[in-house]
């Protein structure tokens, strides 16, 4: 396995964060779903945010891809405080997310749905410019696509994750949001994906990961942000932390079901040794 | 496990499409073919139904009627005049459905345009183009209309134009109550555009010689551009021989339609002198089939339809703005629709209150659909409108010539209709499992 997170060096103390989130709270109706949210992105760092269903996830990409805006709080983008109305306002500050539906039209080819919506060129549509900058992009992320002229449709489900994550990046953004990768994958796609997740961080892309996969998470990312109940409750460093401590941050105590099993376990093995 | 990322071979000699290794590259004459027949086989098939069925029909009519059928006059003088106006309409039927929706009231609105066309003509004292203009006018009104209640109001495209079908019925009642029916004067534009006017001979040839040097042209210039790119390009010695297939066939045809006074004269088959050449209506209706498939495959507009057509919230999401394009595709449809009543008065020579109401809705809607444009949105082209009518119309005009009345015509285009479904949603099988879709 060389999929081990590389941790980055202390990084907080000589760089700014790209974004920052304080004390954002959003509630629909009588549900509070995130209270009092702080989370940091820095540049060239995967952030994984963990939570169990229900814990808030959803809603912060929501507020960072500006499909509602947050109720109270603040949220800083390269030092400054932004309003984030719209996925288009999300779009042009320059946060890129990939939902887990992808968002990709079937029927069109690899080319034309990489620069859906930001078409080259004037009146006619400049293909071949459009095609040798997604070969370019593809390269760049070592993307194994065949051919960019096939549909989309006829592509695995690795290949659509890369082709959706590939185009977010077309706008040229400084961070990337992932709603759940990996979650369709199978073992060698998840791999694959990784492996891109690995290069936007080398381009100096903050990487906001979303993941119910504790293994994708401590393959790849360098932070863990855990969210309970729509609360912070947590965060790691990916290098310092077992496997056993994130999930206590998730489930939101040490004595449960889950930690419970584990240590029971443990406890038999130990009697076997024995 | 190793991370291998694929080396970039900046000295390979692939163009930078081709360097994938799992890429089938057919090299050399006998492994094109072969690469053409696998991708008919796992349902590429593009227009090859079509141009079979039409082939067979042709064939069957021919040995059915003894050689009636493809009399130069026959084409000349009823197929091809009477392809132009459903025709038109069918062009705008194919933009609705590449968004998955669909236009009902077509018939209906290019009745009631053909009846505001012919009762402000010959009531108002305007000249003719201010009624054209009048009633293409009165067309975007209602496609605007439509667009506004469904984007506005989130009402099924079917609901609304199955309402606009009645409305605009009742509107064109309305229009020719008084007056009844209205015959325009032979002089007139439209009259003589629908009617008696033919490409003469010299234009015909332009025309042939334009669409294959134009094909010839676009595709070497991309070739180049490509080339530049460091793409794969298409071999030139194909694009030659497929531009020299095009002209002459093209030629052949205009010489079988034996335009007048042309010096090169008809095939002198049946008879010399016995076609009209080719009529000015049919020629209107390919040059706006060629500006459709331009705007639809090389315009930002026509990828949005397509965008829109295969998955309306990723379209929204890349920032396409979804409204603007349902509104004008309906604007489009129900513009083309006029115009088509407009062409079918100048054809017919009056307006009635049965003009549009008899089978253009269905025969504009099948033709879209048999020339290939699927019903669930994001596929289809806008020559499938040219292809389909073609069919319809040949089967009529066949059955016109075995004197079979009009209720062998519905059930036969009703078959045809029913097959050219089955052969798509085949073919969208196959396509499916060979991973193409």
């Amino acid at each position: 396995m060389t999929l081990v997170s590389k941790a980055s060096p202390a990084k907080h103390e000589t760089v700014d964060p790209v974004l920052s989130m304080r004390d954002v709270s959003k509630g629909f109706g009588a549900v509070q779903a995130l209270s009092r949210i702080d989370l940091d992105i820095f540049p060239g760092e995967v952030v994984a945010l963990v939570g169990d269903n229900g814990a808030g996830k959803s809603t912060l990409v929501k507020i960072l891809a500006g499909v509602h805006p947050q109720d109270s709080g603040t949220i800083t983008f390269h030092g400054k405080p932004v309003h984030i109305p719209s996925p288009s306002a999300s779009r042009a500050l320059g946060i890129a997310t990939v939902f887990q539906d992808l968002a990709l039209c079937d029927n069109l080819d690899v080319v034309s749905n990489l620069f859906l919506g930001r078409e080259l060129g004037g009146i006619a549509l400049d293909e071949v410019d459009m095609e040798s900058r997604s070969w370019e992009l593809l390269r760049q992320l070592s993307a194994k696509i065949p051919s960019v002229r096939i549909a989309v449709a006829s592509l695995s489900g690795g290949q659509r994750q890369t082709v959706a994550i590939a185009r977010s990046l077309i706008g040229d953004p400084s961070i990337v949001i992932l709603d759940e990768p990996t979650a369709a994958l199978g073992v060698a796609q998840t791999a694959e994906v990784l492996n891109l997740i690995e290069r936007l961080r080398e381009r100096g892309l903050g990487v906001l990961l979303i993941s119910h996969n504790l293994a994708d998470v401590q393959a790849v990312a360098d932070r863990a942000v855990v969210l309970r109940l729509g609360r912070n409750n947590g965060e790691f460093r990916i290098a310092d932390v077992s496997y056993e401590d994130i999930i206590a941050a998730i489930t939101g105590a040490t004595d449960n079901v889950v930690s419970r099993r584990e240590a029971a376990v443990h406890a038999a093995n130990l009697e076997k040794k024995k | 496990m190793t991370q291998t990322p694929t080396p970039v071979a900046e000295s390979s000699t692939a163009p930078s499409d081709l360097q994938d290794e799992r890429l089938i590259r057919p090299v050399g004459a006998r492994e094109n073919v072969a690469a053409q027949i696998k991708r008919i086989r796992t349902g590429d098939l593009g227009a090859l139904p079509i141009v079979i069925g039409l082939l067979l029909i042709c064939v069957i009519f021919e040995i059915i009627t003894q050689a009636n059928f493809l009399h130069a006059t026959t084409l000349s003088s009823i197929l091809f005049l009477y392809c132009a106006p459903v025709g038109v309409i069918s062009v705008g039927i194919v933009l609705v459905l590449l968004l998955g929706q669909i236009d009902l009231s077509v018939g209906s609105m290019s009745g009631a345009s053909a009846a505001i066309f012919t009762v402000v003509y010959t009531t108002g004292h305007l000249p003719e183009w201010a009624c054209i203009i009048a009633s293409l006018v009165a067309g975007c009104l209602v496609g605007l209309f439509y667009g506004f209640l469904f984007v506005k109001f989130s009402v099924p495209s079917f609901v609304v134009t199955l309402a606009g079908l009645l409305s605009l019925l009742g509107l064109q009642l309305l229009v020719l109550g008084p007056t009844g029916d209205v015959i325009m004067p032979p002089t007139s534009f439209i009259v003589q555009l629908g009617q008696s006017w033919y490409l003469p001979w010299w234009a015909a040839y332009l025309l042939a010689l334009i669409a294959a040097g134009g094909y010839a042209a676009t595709a070497l210039l991309r070739s180049r551009a490509r080339n530049r790119a460091g793409l794969s390009v298409p071999s030139s010695l194909g694009v030659y021989i497929r531009a020299a297939l095009m002209l002459v066939g093209l030629v052949v045809l205009i010489t079988y339609l034996d335009p007048p006074d042309s010096p090169l004269g008809g095939f002198g088959f049946p008879a010399q002198n016995d076609g009209f050449g080719v009529s000015t209506a049919f020629a209107f209706l390919v040059v706006l089939v060629v500006i459709m498939n331009y705007a639809l495959t090389r315009t930002r507009w026509g990828r949005s339809v397509f965008a829109v057509g295969g998955n309306v919230e990723a379209a929204r999401r890349a920032g396409i703005r979804v409204n603007r394009i349902y509104i004008s595709v309906f604007v489009l449809c129900a513009f083309l629709a006029a115009l088509g009543g407009l062409m079918e008065v100048g054809l017919l020579g009056s307006a009635t209150l049965s003009t549009g109401t008899d089978n253009v809705n269905l025969n504009a809607i099948a033709a879209a659909v048999i020339g290939g444009t699927s019903l669930f949105g994001g596929r289809g082209s806008a020559w499938s409108a040219l292809l389909g009518i073609l069919v319809i119309e040949a089967i009529q005009v066949g059955l016109d010539q075995m004197q079979l009345n009009s209720y062998a015509q519905y059930i036969v285009t009703g078959f045809v209709l029913l097959v050219a479904v089955i052969v798509d949603s085949l073919s969208r099988r196959s396509r499916v499992a060979a991973g193409r879709a």
